[in-house]
């Protein structure tokens, strides 16, 4: 316990980050918040029709229905063995319980994993229209705000106006960005990339790929196989590998993390869209069951709206309003 | 889709036909079950729960204790209330204007330029429509090129001005439709969020000044929770006339499908099934329930087959059949018509029970297809009536012009001498079929 003055201690005021947090989960929250509040203004005792109103609101949020049934059952277990009868000591212990199922006693770093000998790949993963190709001009914005000379490859050949899309962000941001409408084979386009990024010094290649349903067995081998040329060209590459998973995603949330986690060495989550009203609860989760954390979150449509995640920022942001 | 909802529904079933006896108790558990199977296909949560007590409270009722198989009754109740929450009817376009101007609206990423391209092609097919589109998504980079694209492969005309004003470019090109002789006018718009103000305002500015006849929400089905309040946020500012749900052929549950209608009362039209373009299929309730409760759905297979078959060319094969007489240029024009049913996976999952015979995870690599389609065109047309001659040196030519190798020419070879011998059978009425 005592984790929320542990939160306001690690996020003093001025953190800009922060702002940015706030500003875009406040639509999140409002509903979220205001309703585990509510929760506990209208019962004086705790008993089974709040756990049954919690549930709702939990699985309102898309945390998975496991993840939650769970949690529902160890918080039971708690209150009953802790004795606790009071509603607001609960919302603590409720905050509490949902931090512990994400971090799990493990250390999780959000630093990219840079390849110290020559480029770091970067390859981006997920099924259709969840924000991959945008969410590389963020970051490739980010980056190169870093001082890093980034490239772009454009290896969805697929989608109709998908290679332009990424030329023209290219453009915008002052990239280079490597296509070839002569092919259709991603991999090719792949190994074109890293040949030039290799030749040119390049710090940091950003790989778009197409949007792919997790359960289309030929997309998955062509993933498999941008992955081999990838590692052929650069040994030990791609560095990160990122599924981009759209906040409004439901259960199937799971199933995308385990599909392409089984392909590919998945090593984090880019959860985009999370300023509208979905909660993206579907990540605690994807932690929990395939264990694989939230990197990035995107908070608008704005180049800075990519944002480092943070577990702590995450839940305050939720439960702001109750402090 | 729903196959783990099937499951459990069917594991319900068979407990209560195995007690013979509704209780209580038993309609709890296996109730239980069912709301957890709802819940993990992203149902709403309210209507899980009313879903849950409705079944029960009719399973306990009057005329089930006096039926003598509780067991079909239940079933009967479970059709019910399926078919109540997705309602019984399917739901028609409005497409009486000239023209009708339908514009889809959505979240980013729901795929609203791909289903533009579907719709358009599905109209133009089935209703003879002469289609135009219009592309008013002024905000996403390469948003309009996307459109021109689908446009230039369907050969369907692509109304734009670049990255401009999106209420005028409505405007004009529904102008432009009008004087060309265009009935139908479809309109894509940026992706934006339900609460982004400025971006509704757009729309409903839109809306005022050419006044679509089907304003229709793109969705994706794989959305959780939050499904409700982005269909009552579009709906609130708009109003909607329908939704169309994609990427249904991914292996999500959607169960968005289960609850939309119920909690809104907009209709679900169309579903969008594959990636190709005419991956769209008309919402049908009756169906869907049927899919639901594990009957398959025989119908939507034969329309298919229909749409898609020649069918003088399959009288003409089933003819050969029967005589005995089928050749491998035969057999080459079947593996065409297959190959136009699109996805074959997709044809198998709606097979009746197909879920107990494993066929619901079936990949097929549509590269076997190719191969044995190269393999065959390889051939001379004398080769392809007698593959009799076709002799060790034939096979090395074939095997090279088709880029596969001796043993798979002479795969083909002796499946299709299988073949031949099976039709022959038939022939002399020596065959029983193995069903």
């Amino acid at each position: 316990m005592g984790l929320f003055n542990k939160i306001k201690k690690v996020l003093k005021k001025d953190d800009k980050n922060l702002i940015t947090y706030e500003k875009g989960l406040s639509k999140t929250r409002k509903s979220f918040v205001n309703k585990l509040a509510n929760l506990s203004l209208e019962y004086d005792e705790i008993n089974d029709n709040y756990f049954e109103e919690l549930e709702e609101l939990l699985i309102n949020a898309d945390i998975g229905v496991n993840t939650v049934m769970d949690f529902m059952d160890k918080l039971q277990l708690r209150v009953s063995k802790e004795k606790i009868t009071d509603p607001s000591m609960l919302t603590e212990i409720i905050v509490d319980e949902l931090f512990i199922i994400y971090v799990n006693d493990e250390i999780l770093s959000n630093k990219i994993n840079y390849n110290p000998n020559g480029p770091t790949v970067i390859l981006f993963v997920g099924v259709n229209g969840v924000g991959k190709t945008t969410t590389i001009a963020k970051l490739a914005s980010k980056l190169k705000k870093e001082g890093k000379k980034v490239l772009l490859v454009a290896a969805d050949t697929f989608r109709a106006g998908a290679v332009e899309q990424l030329n023209s962000w290219g453009k915008k941001i002052g990239c280079e960005v490597v296509s070839d409408t002569n092919t259709n084979d991603p991999a090719s386009v792949v190994y074109q990339g890293l040949e030039k990024a290799k030749l040119n010094k390049i710090d940091v290649v950003l790989i778009d790929t197409a949007g792919r349903l997790q359960n289309k067995v030929n997309l998955m081998k062509e993933l498999e196989k941008i992955n081999n040329v990838s590692s052929k060209v650069l040994p030990g590459s791609p560095h990160e590998t990122f599924l981009v998973i759209d906040a409004t995603t439901g259960q199937n949330g799971i199933s995308q993390a385990k599909a392409f986690k089984e392909i590919t060495n998945l090593t984090g989550i880019i959860l985009t869209k999370l300023d509208g009203t979905a909660k993206g609860g579907i990540v605690l989760a994807i932690k929990e069951e395939v264990g694989v954390p939230v990197r990035y979150i995107g908070l608008g449509e704005n180049q800075e709206d990519l944002q480092v995640f943070d577990i702590e920022k995450y839940i305050y942001g939720l439960f702001k309003d109750m402090m | 889709m729903f196959e783990s909802l099937t499951e459990k529904l069917e594991s319900a079933i068979n407990k209560i036909k195995g007690y013979g006896v509704i209780t209580e108790e038993n309609i709890s558990d296996a109730m239980r079950e069912v709301r957890l199977a709802l819940l993990e296909a992203d149902v709403n949560y309210k209507v899980v729960k009313e879903f849950t007590n409705n079944v029960k409270e009719k399973a306990l009722g009057e005329e089930v204790k006096k039926s003598l198989k509780p067991g079909d009754v239940f079933l009967k109740i479970l059709k019910d209330e399926l078919l109540s929450l997705l309602g019984n009817d399917k739901a028609e376009l409005d497409l009486s204007k000239k023209p009708s101007i339908i514009m889809l609206v959505g979240l980013q990423g729901s795929g609203k330029t791909t289903t533009i391209g579907k719709l358009g092609n599905l109209l133009r097919k089935k209703n003879g429509a002469k289609p135009m589109f219009i592309a008013a998504d002024v905000y996403r980079p390469a948003a309009i090129e996307q459109l021109k694209t689908i446009g230039k492969e369907l050969n369907i005309e692509v109304y734009d001005e670049g990255q401009t004003s999106a209420v005028s470019i409505v405007e004009n090109g529904v102008n432009y439709a009008k004087e060309h002789g265009y009935d139908l006018v479809l309109v894509d718009t940026a992706g934006r969020l339900h609460v982004d103000d400025v971006l509704m305002d757009e729309l409903k500015n839109i809306k005022e000044k050419v006044n679509p006849t089907e304003i229709i929400l793109v969705i994706d089905a794989m959305i959780g929770q939050d499904a409700i309040n982005v269909i009552t946020g579009f709906n609130d500012a708009l109003p909607l006339t329908g939704t169309i749900l994609t990427k249904m052929d991914g292996d999500t549950k959607g169960g968005v499908a289960l609850c939309a209608k119920h909690l809104t009362g907009i209709p679900i039209k169309f579903i969008g099934v594959s990636e190709k373009l005419d991956g769209l299929d008309y919402f049908d309730p009756q169906r869907m329930v049927s899919r639901i409760l594990g009957n398959g759905d025989i119908m939507s297979i034969i329309e298919k087959a229909e749409s898609v078959i020649d069918e003088k060319e399959a009288m003409k094969t089933a003819k050969k059949i029967q005589a005995g007489k089928m050749d491998l240029e035969d057999f080459l024009s079947q593996l065409k018509q297959i190959k136009k049913l699109g996805p074959l996976e997709n044809l198998l999952k709606l097979l009746p029970g197909a879920r107990k015979l494993g066929l619901n995870n079936v990949n097929i690599d549509p590269k076997q297809f190719a191969r044995l389609e190269a393999i065959i065109s390889s051939m001379t047309i004398k080769e392809r009536r007698n593959p009799d001659i076709i002799k060790a040196s034939r096979k090395q030519r074939i095997a090279k012009g088709s880029g596969t190798s001796v043993q798979e020419v002479n795969k083909l070879l002796t499946q299709f001498e299988q073949m031949q011998k099976m039709m022959k059978m038939m022939k002399n009425g020596n065959l029983k079929m193995p069903f």
